[in-house]
C-alpha cells in the first residue's frame, strides 16, 4: 500500500514541494526554542526590534489609510497616528541600519548565507522606496516640495515616464499596497532564510552543525 | 520646529545637525550593544561549555 502511494506521489509537484519543505525547513528550525550561546548579545536584538517597528508601521499605516488625509492632518487622533507612523518608521530605519552594521562586521554572508544577505539588501532598497513614496503621500506642502525636487532626479534616470512622483494616486497606491506587501514578504523570506541556515556564528567559532556534531560525539 | 535645521559644513561634508546627532546616537547604541552584558548570557554560556 505504502509502495503504491509512493508510486502515486512520484512526479507529483505537491509531494516534491512537501518533501523539499520537510527537508529544508523542519519545525525545529522554523520555531526553535533554543539558540546557540553566541546569540546572547544585544547585537542580535537589532533585527527583531526592526521587525517590531515594522509591525507598528503597518498597524498605524492601516489606521491612516482607513480614515484618510483630512483626518490625519486635522484631527487630534489623526495627528497622533500620523506621528506614530512617522516615528515608528524612524525606529525601523535606525535599527535596520544598526542590524546592517552588526551583520556586516560579522560577515554574516558566510557558510551559505549569501541569499539571506542579498534578501536583506533588496529589503533595504524596497524600504527606501516605500519611505520615499510615503513622504510623497503626506498630502501637504512638504510632499509637494519633495515631489517637485525629486521629479528631476527621477527623470534623469529615465524611469520618470513609468514612476511619476507628481502622480499622487500612483505614489499612494505604491505606498499603501504594493510596496508594503513586498516588504512583508521579503522580511518573511529573510527570517525563513535565517531559520533554515541558523544564526551566523562569530568569526572563528564553529558553525551550529559543527557544534551539534561535537556535542553529539561527546 | 517650523524652521529649517542648521547644517554642519566642513569642506565637502554637508550634513544637518539633527542627522549628525542621530548618527551619533546610533553609534552609541551600537557600542552599548557590544559592551553591555546580555541578561542570562553568562549562565547559559557556562552550561553549554559544561555539556
Amino acid at each position: 500500500m505504502s509502495t503504491n502511494s509512493g508510486d502515486q506521489s512520484r512526479g507529483s509537484w505537491t509531494a516534491a514541494t512537501r518533501g523539499q519543505l520537510e527537508r529544508r525547513l523542519p519545525w525545529d528550525n522554523l520555531l526553535p526554542d533554543r539558540q546557540p550561546y553566541w546569540v546572547g548579545s544585544w547585537v542580535y536584538v537589532f533585527g527583531v526590534v526592526t521587525i517590531a517597528a515594522l509591525a507598528w508601521v503597518v498597524a498605524s499605516g492601516v489606521i491612516l489609510a482607513l480614515f484618510g488625509p483630512q483626518w490625519w492632518h486635522l484631527s487630534r487622533a489623526g495627528r497622533f497616528f500620523n506621528s506614530l507612523h512617522s516615528w515608528s518608521v524612524q525606529v525601523f530605519f535606525v535599527f535596520m541600519v544598526l542590524h546592517l552594521w552588526g551583520q556586516y562586521f560579522m560577515a554574516s554572508w558566510r557558510e551559505g548565507r549569501a541569499p539571506t544577505w542579498m534578501i536583506g539588501v533588496v529589503t533595504f532598497g524596497v524600504s527606501i522606496a516605500t519611505a520615499f513614496t510615503g513622504y510623497l503621500s503626506q498630502q501637504n506642502f512638504d510632499a509637494q516640495w519633495i515631489a517637485v525636487n525629486a521629479k528631476d532626479a527621477i527623470n534623469s534616470t529615465g524611469v520618470g515616464g513609468f514612476f511619476n512622483v507628481l502622480n499622487f494616486g500612483q505614489m499612494y497606491g505604491l505606498h499603501v499596497m504594493l510596496l508594503p506587501i513586498g516588504m512583508v514578504l521579503l522580511v518573511a523570506l529573510h527570517v525563513i532564510q535565517v531559520r533554515m541556515k541558523g544564526v551566523v556564528p562569530p568569526i572563528g567559532r564553529l558553525s551550529q552543525p559543527d557544534v551539534t556534531r561535537e556535542m553529539t560525539e561527546k | 520646529m517650523d524652521q529649517p535645521a542648521g547644517y554642519l559644513h566642513a569642506g565637502f561634508i554637508l550634513i544637518s545637525w539633527p542627522n549628525l546627532f542621530l548618527i551619533g546616537i546610533m553609534l552609541v547604541i551600537f557600542a552599548l550593544a557590544l559592551l553591555l552584558p546580555f541578561p542570562g548570557h553568562a549562565a547559559d554560556d557556562q552550561t553549554e561549555k559544561k555539556s
